[in-house]
């Protein structure tokens, strides 16, 4: 049930409008419901062939050969394809917003690097001819040792899952093997707190499980142009992605999807094109190329497992005054995406809290897993889980009601956020309340009457003096400039620390600490400090 | 041997859309002679009802009727650039550009009204059921179709417009993380009540009852899909889903729907929502979005209300029976915290 509580922020509307705010029936909806709607797997051309991938069965391993003969005599084989038959066999997604360095390639051709990276293409008349051939290919395998811990692919002496990064770590900004978040002084935030509690949280891998796997379906067109009819959910990145990997110009390509059964970040990795494409191209004929459902869940990309650990000071009164967060993104053995997530993670720190003293680490590492990319939440939801959980552990450690603990430390209006941005447009206080009326949880009055849109600022609004790391980066890495990034400090001058400015007082006058004993709680959540 | 209730809560916000790429996206606005319009975009509907939401748009901001307009996506051959929709930023990213485009085309519609009308455009306005008039003579009115046919084959005109949304991209500050993610966000509190059973480490969902933030909420019954299957992946997400169950051991990976466990009809439970709707500054009509952050807060509200009922902490997702189960037994037995 859904209720609207138009009288919240009404000052802040126009509620006066003729189609916006109307539960309007949408445009497909008798399409969807009727099973008339089209998506790419509904086009039948003639002719069309279907391609299938040979994937490792191993997590990491040199390939020493690849026999494909007996496959190409195997019935219905119109064409085997190898790494060496794709133009540009190397890539990264986000090189189109020049982010981090060809990883990936879309055939492996001297290692494979986790358990179901393509091998090996094959083109055939029928699906079943395809895996036939598939079953005919001779990979002569030397296994390697692999890694699938986060922690232990730090570790010095840990398999190189991914030569590209040698360290299996993504570079940061040239420099760096991690991106960093410094505001305040944490350091002097656990010193001065009544409590210390640090935790460890998991984050699983996750499938998208979208009703349409991933597919796609392309075919030579008229003027040498390929017709591509796809699952995608990022159109022209799709599209600019097959325009490197093929080496041709983006007006080769007629790409066409746009009704998708189900995404959730899932169709975003360009999986299926660039194949379906290399097929028609070496074919001449329409060529499907199209995910079974265990390639889907095994081999297609997962949102990424994070590790985080979590470290916060809290005063007894339930001010939180320091966020330490040190945290893990298994990229698996390429980067997709990730690497954007952490930054999108670091950007998200320390939640929607005012926190005056916040301080992150976050890792990008390779693992010989499936590569991770988006998923609904990326770079976010597992950080949430974390934080949240460490949220109500913080309530019971100072004896407080975990809702009126939120709303005490809730951002604001006009507050400063850690990645040094004014806060604006906040609404967490005015969630928090209607959530317990609506679950008929009681507040202290006080804490009815707190508001978004009051107390914040301020002495709140201060960016705090911040020490830069003592050490510097010794000489920039091999990594190109991107426009991403911004020129890396003079490693020379790094600024001298200064005095921490005392704590941002309370957004308003401090509820009257707990009178239970909560602070017996922290021999099993903490270190207690006073 | 027992079944423990308990109540836990989660709070959240969410950036939309994501500055760090600089992604814009581009719309096409255009009428044919009878007065109805195209929007073509190459962006995605995933089955989130962008198609719907940027409909709304159009014809909210043109003036006229919703059935006058149609969306067509997504074909790189006639819709402008768009980089996808990922990272909410469909309805905030695509509504603006689209927004941009219906203004565009708006403005020359009212021109060829004025000059069928002989009035200044400045004096016209729309009624939004297809007519255009005089403000404050409501008589002197003409039909968008008469001012399509007038534009087309009398003067010369193409009713149309060209729309972009771009936020520039934002440079990271290596040493401090300084940046700009993001233009606005979303908020959202959610209380989970759950049943913990101490003899099978089963976790059973009881109600959940929550508050979004989301901006104006353009098309509530679309909101409102996206926010209840949004909880349902929650609880997927925090009970059920992963392709490595004993992760970071890779074995024993399901591969189909018999082996990768989700939710059934029987596992869900009445959620009760509340919509609050502060307009961000810069989304279209004050939008931001719903898409991603509904399944956030589920999560560790469930992870929260287990500690409330049995009190156990299980700090890794998903929550199996057999990690509650583990936990109950290493603490000797069930733990029941304060009622709440």
């Amino acid at each position: 049930m859904l209720e609207l509580r138009k009288d919240i922020f009404a000052d802040e509307r126009d509620d006066n409008l003729n189609e916006i705010g109307k539960g309007t029936q949408r445009q497909d909806m008798l399409g969807h419901v009727t099973g008339a709607s089209t998506y790419f797997n509904d086009h039948r051309l003639q002719g069309m062939l279907h391609l299938k991938v040979l994937r490792s069965p191993h997590a990491h391993a040199r390939i020493r050969r690849i026999d494909t003969a007996e496959a190409e005599r195997s019935p219905g084989v119109r064409r085997v394809i190898r790494g060496a038959d794709v133009p540009r066999n190397l890539n990264t997604l986000l090189s189109l917003i020049n982010f981090g360095k060809d990883d990936e390639p879309t055939l492996a051709f001297d290692k494979v690097r986790y358990k179901g990276e393509p091998v090996v293409a094959v083109v055939a008349d029928r699906d079943r001819e395809a895996f036939e051939a598939l079953a005919r290919v001779r990979v002569d395998y030397e296994p390697l040792p692999a890694v699938f811990d986060v922690e232990e692919a730090l570790k010095a002496g840990a398999p190189v899952v991914n030569e590209t990064y040698p360290k299996n770590t993504f570079t940061y900004h040239d420099i760096y093997d991690h991106q960093k978040l410094r505001f305040g002084d944490v350091e002097r935030g656990f010193a001065g707190a009544d409590h210390v509690l640090e935790q460890r949280y998991q984050m699983s891998p996750i499938e998208h499980a979208p009703t349409e796997t991933n597919g796609s379906i392309a075919a030579p067109d008229t003027n040498g142009r390929y017709v591509v009819y796809t699952s995608t959910q990022a159109l022209f990145f799709s599209l600019d992605t097959c325009a490197k990997i093929l080496d041709l110009p983006s007006n080769t390509f007629h790409f066409i999807g746009g009704t998708v059964g189900g995404g959730f970040g899932g169709k975003v990795d360009t999986l299926t094109e660039p194949l379906a494409i290399l097929g028609a191209m070496l074919t001449g004929r329409p060529v499907r190329y199209l995910f079974g459902r265990e390639e889907e869940m095994q081999y297609g990309p997962p949102r990424g497992a994070e590790r985080i650990f979590l470290k916060d000071g809290v005063m007894r009164d339930g001010r939180i005054v320091a966020r330490k967060v040190r945290a893990y993104f298994d990229s698996g053995a390429y980067t997709r995406l990730s690497s954007y997530a952490v930054v999108k993670c670091a950007a998200h720190l320390p939640g929607p809290y005012t926190i005056p003293n916040v301080y992150g680490d976050i890792y990008c590492i390779f693992t010989n897993r499936t590569p991770a990319t988006a998923m609904r939440g990326f770079g976010v939801t597992a950080m949430d889980f974390a934080i949240e959980c460490q949220m109500d552990k913080l309530a019971h450690l100072v004896g407080m009601d975990p809702m009126e603990f939120r709303i005490l430390n809730a951002y604001r209006d006009g507050d400063m956020k850690a990645h040094r941005r004014e806060a604006k447009n906040t609404a967490l206080i005015e969630c928090v309340q209607v959530a317990a009326e609506k679950a008929k949880w009681p507040l202290r009055e006080e804490f009815k009457r707190m508001s978004s849109r009051k107390d914040g600022g301020g002495a709140r609004a201060a960016v705090p003096a911040t020490a830069a790391d003592p050490r510097a980066p010794a000489r920039p890495a091999a990594q190109q400039r991107t426009p991403y990034d911004r020129t890396p400090q003079s490693p020379a001058a790094p600024e001298p620390p200064r005095p921490a400015p005392p704590p941002p007082g309370p957004p308003t006058p401090a509820p009257q600490p707990a009178a239970h004993g909560a602070i017996r709680f922290s021999s099993v959540f903490g270190l207690r400090r006073r | 041997m027992a079944r423990h209730r308990g109540r836990g809560i989660a709070s959240i916000n969410y950036p939309i859309g994501m500055n760090l790429g600089g992604d814009p996206s581009q719309a096409l606005v255009h009428s044919n002679p009878s007065g109805k319009f195209t929007v073509s975009l190459s962006s995605i509907d995933l089955g989130q009802g962008m198609k719907s939401v940027t409909r709304q748009i159009c014809a909210e901001t043109l003036g006229v009727p919703v059935e006058d307009v149609y969306v067509d996506t997504a074909d790189s051959d006639t819709g402008p650039h768009c980089m996808g929709s990922f990272a909410s930023r469909g309805t905030h990213r695509v509504g603006n550009a689209v927004m941009a485009a219906a203004k565009e085309a708006r403005g020359v519609m009212m021109e060829a009204a004025a000059e069928e009308l002989e009035v200044n455009a400045a004096d016209l306005e729309t009624d939004g059921r297809g007519n255009i008039h005089v403000k404050g003579a409501p008589h002197r009115s003409i039909s968008t179709k008469d001012v399509a046919i007038a534009a087309q084959f009398k003067q010369g005109k193409t009713i149309s417009g060209r729309g972009i949304f771009l936020v520039p991209l934002s440079a990271v500050d290596p040493e401090t993380g300084e940046m700009s993610p993001a233009t606005c966000y979303a908020h959202a509190c959610l209380v989970a009540e759950v049943e913990v059973d101490d003899e099978t480490g089963e976790v059973a969902m009881v109600r959940m009852d929550s508050a979004y933030e989301l901006g104006r909420a353009l098309n509530p019954r679309l909101v409102e899909q996206q926010l209840v299957g949004g909880a349902w992946m929650g609880i997927s997400h925090a009970l059920f889903e992963t392709t490595e169950p004993y992760y970071p051991d890779p074995s024993r990976g399901p591969r189909d729907f018999v082996e990768y466990l989700m939710p059934g009809p029987g596992d869900i439970c009445p959620h009760d929502i509340a919509v609050l709707e502060r307009p961000a500054a810069d989304g279209p009509f004050g939008a931001k979005g719903p898409g991603e952050m509904c399944a956030n807060p589920v999560m560790p509200a469930v992870a929260n209300a287990i500690f409330n009922a049995v009190g156990v902490r299980v700090d890794e997702l998903p929550i199996t029976p057999e990690k509650v189960l583990r936990a109950i037994k290493a603490q000797g037995g069930p733990r029941p915290q304060a009622r709440r």
